[in-house]
């Protein structure tokens, strides 16, 4: 992908910016550092972003962390910590952390003028910082809202020596003495799960997949998880369908690998109870492309979730041009302003409302949907989160000034 | 001398200044003291980043109000507010203060936000960037808004009266002082950006130039 491939969704405007802020940077050395090469949000991220960055005319280099199992099993634990799970660290987790991060110290690569580290487990690697080289920003892709105390006490003591932490959503951030900036996510239109399809692909693939498009279509895309209220939404669907025809579609990863989510799996099985009307659809981690027919052949998108970390399903979701109810918590607010670009609700005799109402009011329904593509083509497309990216480096060089002007 | 119009562009990063509010009262009491920059964010930031929707929702504060403490008549006040009209940040933050100041000395109970629902304020960090577009008459000039990104059109249009303390647009200022076009210089001085999305302010701008050069040929 290039630069100029994202021209049709964002304007020449925003690309010329986005090469000025580059020109700003050219003289400086970024070394951004993450856990893995593949797999995981943030790669995902950095695979897209980093070969964008350089087309600006940024020199920036991606370093990855090595870990042993034990290693990233700790790191498992203490992301599942920061997510609120309690748990503590016992002196041999913190020497295997201690351990790994020397080993990576003497490998990697961390002289640059920007050094930009993602997530819990390279963290420690500030341990580098010289102070006259380089400033260190910690980006956490992590709901850090409601930590395990000591496990987020341990990190704490890597974080606080950096110069400026990132976080997705104002809620994440902690008491901390440096600048906190808030970059959120974003998606990538040209993406398998979010590129336009043709008419005829959803077909293939709605028919594939055995849901016909007879009546209007209501859709949750999630995994299997309770917080994701999947028996909630059926329970709000039938409130709906005692008014209104409809289909519901819940689709979300396979959970054979999971107790958790095949017990939920389970339980919404149980309380769709055969009902035909009802598509509960387990899907491949690959299935990128059937998720974006599922959107677009959708009437309605929810995402009745009770706790969220970003969230980010909304958006793709509104870049559909789709009409979005979806439950108040985490970084949907941000995605969604109620009644503007999207429904906000708390229970389920709320989504069951807004679901009648939009259902009954497809000129209303569609204008929330316009606005919510034109809400995410602003702000949550990867344009927007490399500039705030960029952004970022130039601040690190003025901590203190609330206006950089350059000449 | 004429002095051509260098266009340039504004670009910001979010801050997390880690100051919530729960009620009103927590609200006023921040407002007090947060940094001009979390005032300017959350009102001009705040509708550049939603001024495409139809409607515009109002500024933050009266969102929250609205939607959040569900006050919908203190809300309706703070929606009312002209933000654009406001020459100085400071004038702008005292209007909404004595807005909520009002309410509170009502008496009335003060509602709560539900948890995770508080008001969190941000602040904006602006970076000013000289871009290559320049303009030395009318014609230059549309050319130039038609090309231009959005930072910049946000730069010159909605951050101007704040920044030059004068009330106006930076490209009524230059038209009217540089070029003596003051009829168009005005027709962009009337126009309310916030009432327009950014392609359509873009369009009446060039629209109102590309007239009067019609009319000059």
């Amino acid at each position: 992908m290039q630069l100029d491939d994202y021209e049709p969704f964002v304007g020449r405007g925003t690309i010329d910016e986005l090469r000025l802020l580059g020109a700003r940077l050219r003289e400086r050395t970024i070394a951004t550092v993450n856990s893995t090469a593949v797999g995981g949000g943030v790669a995902e991220i950095l695979n897209r972003m980093v070969p964008l960055a350089r087309e600006v005319g940024v020199n920036i280099r991606w370093e990855v962390m090595k870990g042993g199992e034990d290693f990233f099993a700790l790191t498992k634990r203490v992301h599942n910590a920061l997510h609120g799970k309690p748990d503590r660290l016992s002196a041999h987790d913190e020497e295997v952390y201690r351990e790994t991060t020397q080993r990576n110290l003497a490998d990697l690569d961390l002289d640059a003028d920007v050094i930009f580290v993602h997530d819990p487990q390279p963290a420690g690697l500030v341990a580098a910082r010289r102070p006259e080289r380089g400033r260190w920003a910690w980006r956490c892709h992590i709901d850090l809202s409601a930590p395990a105390p000591e496990v987020w006490s341990f990190l704490a003591r890597a974080v606080s020596q950096y110069d400026a932490a990132v976080f997705s959503a104002p809620q994440f951030g902690r008491d901390l003495r440096m600048p906190q900036v808030m970059i959120t996510p974003s998606i990538d239109p040209l993406s398998d799960k979010n590129c336009e399809l043709s008419a005829d692909e959803i077909d293939k693939i709605t028919q594939a997949l055995r849901v016909p498009r007879d009546k209007p279509i209501i859709t949750q895309i999630s995994r299997f998880d309770h917080l994701k209220d999947p028996v909630g939404v059926i329970d709000a669907f039938r409130l709906v369908r005692r008014y209104n025809d409809c289909r519901l579609i819940l689709a979300g990863g396979s959970a054979t690998d999971d107790p958790e989510g095949a017990e939920v799996l389970q339980q919404v099985h149980e309380r769709a109870n055969g009902d035909p009307e009802i598509h509960v659809l387990e899907l491949p981690p690959t299935a990128n492309r059937e998720i974006n027919a599922l959107q677009r052949a959708s009437t309605i998108i929810l995402q009745k979730s009770l706790k969220e970390g970003f969230g980010l399903t909304v958006s793709e979701a509104l870049w559909k041009g789709k009409p979005v109810i979806a439950g108040a918590v985490g970084g949907i607010p941000l995605q969604i302003k109620h009644r503007y670009s999207g429904i906000l609700t708390h229970t389920v005799e709320g989504t069951a409302f807004w679901i009648k109402q939009l259902l009954n009011a497809p000129e209303y329904a569609r204008r929330l949907g316009e606005n919510g593509r034109e809400h995410v083509r602003t702000n949550f497309l990867l344009t927007r989160h490399l500039r705030d990216y960029l952004l970022l480096f130039l601040f690190l060089e003025h901590p203190s000034e609330r206006v950089v002007e350059f000449d | 001398m004429m002095i051509p119009f260098h266009f340039k562009t504004s670009l910001h990063l979010t801050l997390l200044t880690g100051r919530r509010a729960r009620d009103l009262a927590e609200l006023l009491e921040h407002l007090r003291s947060v940094p001009g920059s979390a005032v300017f964010y959350h009102t001009h930031r705040f509708l550049a980043q939603h001024q495409y929707l139809s409607p515009e929702p109002p500024n933050d504060f009266a969102y929250w109000v609205s939607n959040v403490l569900q006050e919908d008549r203190l809300g309706e006040q703070l929606a009312a507010l002209d933000v654009v009209a406001f020459s100085s940040i400071r004038a702008l933050r005292e209007a909404i203060m004595s807005r909520i100041e009002a309410q509170l000395s009502s008496g009335k109970n003060l509602r709560v936000a539900p948890e995770g629902e508080e008001f969190h304020f941000r602040e904006a960090v602006t970076f000013v960037l000289p871009t290559p577009h320049m303009a030395r008459d009318l014609r230059e000039f549309a050319d130039c808004v038609e090309q231009i990104g959005f930072g910049s059109l946000s730069h010159h249009v909605f951050e101007a009266s704040l920044r030059l303390d004068r009330g106006r647009n930076d490209f009524s200022q230059w038209l009217a002082e540089t070029l003596g076009e003051r009829g168009v210089a005005d027709a962009i001085a009337r126009l309310d950006p916030y009432t327009y999305t950014l392609d359509g302010l873009r369009r009446e701008i060039v629209r109102l130039v590309r007239a009067r050069v019609g009319a000059a040929a």
